[in-house]
């Protein structure tokens, strides 16, 4: 029996199409992927995410136990920063991907994957066994207000300033009478806000939202829009694009590593890879052909390139994710490949039902937002 | 809505067939509205090429949505004598006119009397319902 969201009535009484997702009962879209896909870019959307987990570190030390789990550097981040990390193995592989919020160095809240959320919490224990963080996945709904008309709306239900809350930072305020963690972030790669709210009130927050941005073209959406928008920035999805056996060094996410920092798991082995440097990266291709690339489709090098080994075309590696963009109109597709193939305009072949399509490398994210 | 039309025939593996005009020996295949609905937003349809052959059963394209990819199974063995190819430029044709603009193949027939042996609307309706 998958779980259910405050919100699932709400979802059934919208049209909400209702799919399992990691376990969580969850709509794939209410009308239509591509048009609540084009609601987010044209104007905004609305996405119940509160399916994804929340573990806090409290009390003295609570900054260092998270900063020597993390990749990133909660140093040198402020008080009401939030900050994209990965909770690595010692052999630099991810255990989860995580947005930190950093309230004070002695209250440290991690937003984890649904699917991550006993195995993350099991995981930071056993690391940080005098340390007890808690596991708080159940005290928090969560809802992502995502699009350019995200904060014109919200604006409008809160008094907290939101042009003075830049990307990347979060705040406590009330939003339609809800007291909420406002934080600048998301994963559709536009402006926009994820909101954490209690349960019992999620339901009054979601209805306040829907209500104040129909006039701008707010519209519910689901998880297929969810998906097909962080596919087109190139945001990776835990499970799919990383997992225990790649790095961020391979998946382009060094960034979010900073191996100057005194000490994290996974340090000494990205250290290593990347002094040897990474043998394979994961880039985005699109297909120069028709065709809709998919998740574990065979990639190959074209026979005469460079990474066929000069026979016949090779499989190099298979597509972690790939869809037709709706808003670039056209099928892509991330992969790990050897580096020797990742540099953009690199022709591949991608294998659609036992045929060949071409493909090439190109630069991401494959949509920007507009200034 | 649209309804399931009455004169169509019908497959488990929901495809819909009916007679071609003028020549009523030949069969036009698409998908019925339901199969569109729940593979959500077409955004490519894969076709086989002009004189290709069908065997009944068997895929002969594929149809995929933003979130999904659904083979198509040929309602009757035969050769392919024409293709849709407006559906390359508008693949959505297939969710707003499933029994119309959005058909995708004409057939010549291998056996004649494969036509009238498809399930008919109710039959349909009740596999659906289930």
């Amino acid at each position: 029996m998958a779980r259910q969201t405050p919100l699932v009535e709400a979802h059934r009484a919208a049209g909400g199409r209702m799919v399992d997702f990691a376990g969580w009962e969850l709509p794939v879209q209410y009308e239509s992927v591509v048009a609540e896909h084009e609601a987010v870019r044209a104007a905004a959307g609305l996405f119940d995410v509160s399916h994804m987990g929340e573990i806090e570190f409290s009390g003295p030390g609570a900054l260092d136990a998270v900063n020597g789990l993390i990749s990133n550097d909660l140093d040198r981040c402020a008080d009401g920063q939030a900050l994209y990390a990965g909770l690595l193995n010692d052999e630099g592989g991810f255990v989860d991907d995580v947005v930190v919020y950093r309230f004070s160095p002695q209250r440290i809240l991690l937003c984890v994957n649904a699917s991550n959320r006993e195995k993350d919490f099991a995981w930071m224990c056993e690391r940080f066994p005098d340390i007890r963080p808690r596991q708080r996945s159940d005290d928090f709904a969560q809802l992502a207000l995502q699009g350019p008309a995200s904060a014109a709306i919200l604006q409008r239900l809160t008094s907290s300033s939101l042009s003075a809350l830049g990307n990347y930072r979060f705040t406590e305020g009330e939003v339609a009478k809800v007291p909420c963690l406002i934080s600048r972030t998301g994963y559709t790669g536009e402006d926009g806000f994820e909101l954490y709210c209690s349960p019992g009130a999620a339901l009054s927050l979601w209805n306040a939202l829907l209500e104040e941005g129909r006039a701008e073209g707010l519209k519910p959406a689901g998880l297929g829009a969810r998906d097909s928008l962080r596919t087109e920035v190139k945001y990776p999805l835990y499970g799919q694009d990383i997992d225990a056996v790649h790095t961020p060094l391979e998946a382009g996410l060094s960034w979010a590593v900073k191996l100057d920092k005194e000490r994290f798991v996974g340090k000494a082995a990205l250290q290593a890879q990347k002094e040897r440097g990474p043998q394979r990266k994961w880039v985005g291709f699109e297909l120069t052909e028709s065709g809709v690339p998919r998740h574990g489709y065979p990639v190959l090098a074209p026979s005469g390139s460079e990474g066929s080994g000069g026979s016949g075309a090779q499989r190099v590696g298979e597509v972690t994710s790939g869809t037709f963009g709706p808003a670039v109109q056209r099928p892509i597709g991330m992969a790990y490949v050897p580096v020797a193939l990742a540099r953009e305009g690199t022709p591949l072949q991608i294998e659609i039902r036992g045929r060949a399509v071409a493909a090439q490398v190109v630069k991401t994210p494959f949509w920007r937002r507009k200034a | 809505m649209v309804e399931d039309p009455k004169e169509l025939k019908y497959t488990k593996d929901h495809e819909w067939a009916r007679r071609a005009e003028p020549d009523a020996q030949r069969l036009v295949i698409g998908i019925p509205r339901h199969a569109g609905e729940s593979l959500g937003d077409v955004v490519y349809v894969e076709l086989p090429k002009v004189g290709s052959e069908l065997k009944a059963g068997q895929p002969f394209g594929a149809v995929e949505s933003t979130k999904a990819v659904s083979e198509l199974f040929a309602p009757i063995s035969g050769k392919v004598v024409r293709v849709n190819e407006a559906l390359a430029a508008s693949p959505h044709t297939v969710n707003e006119d499933p029994y119309g603009q959005g058909w995708m193949v004409e057939v010549e027939p291998a056996e004649p009397g494969a036509y009238e042996a498809l399930l008919d609307v109710e039959a349909y309706r009740q596999l659906i319902a289930q």
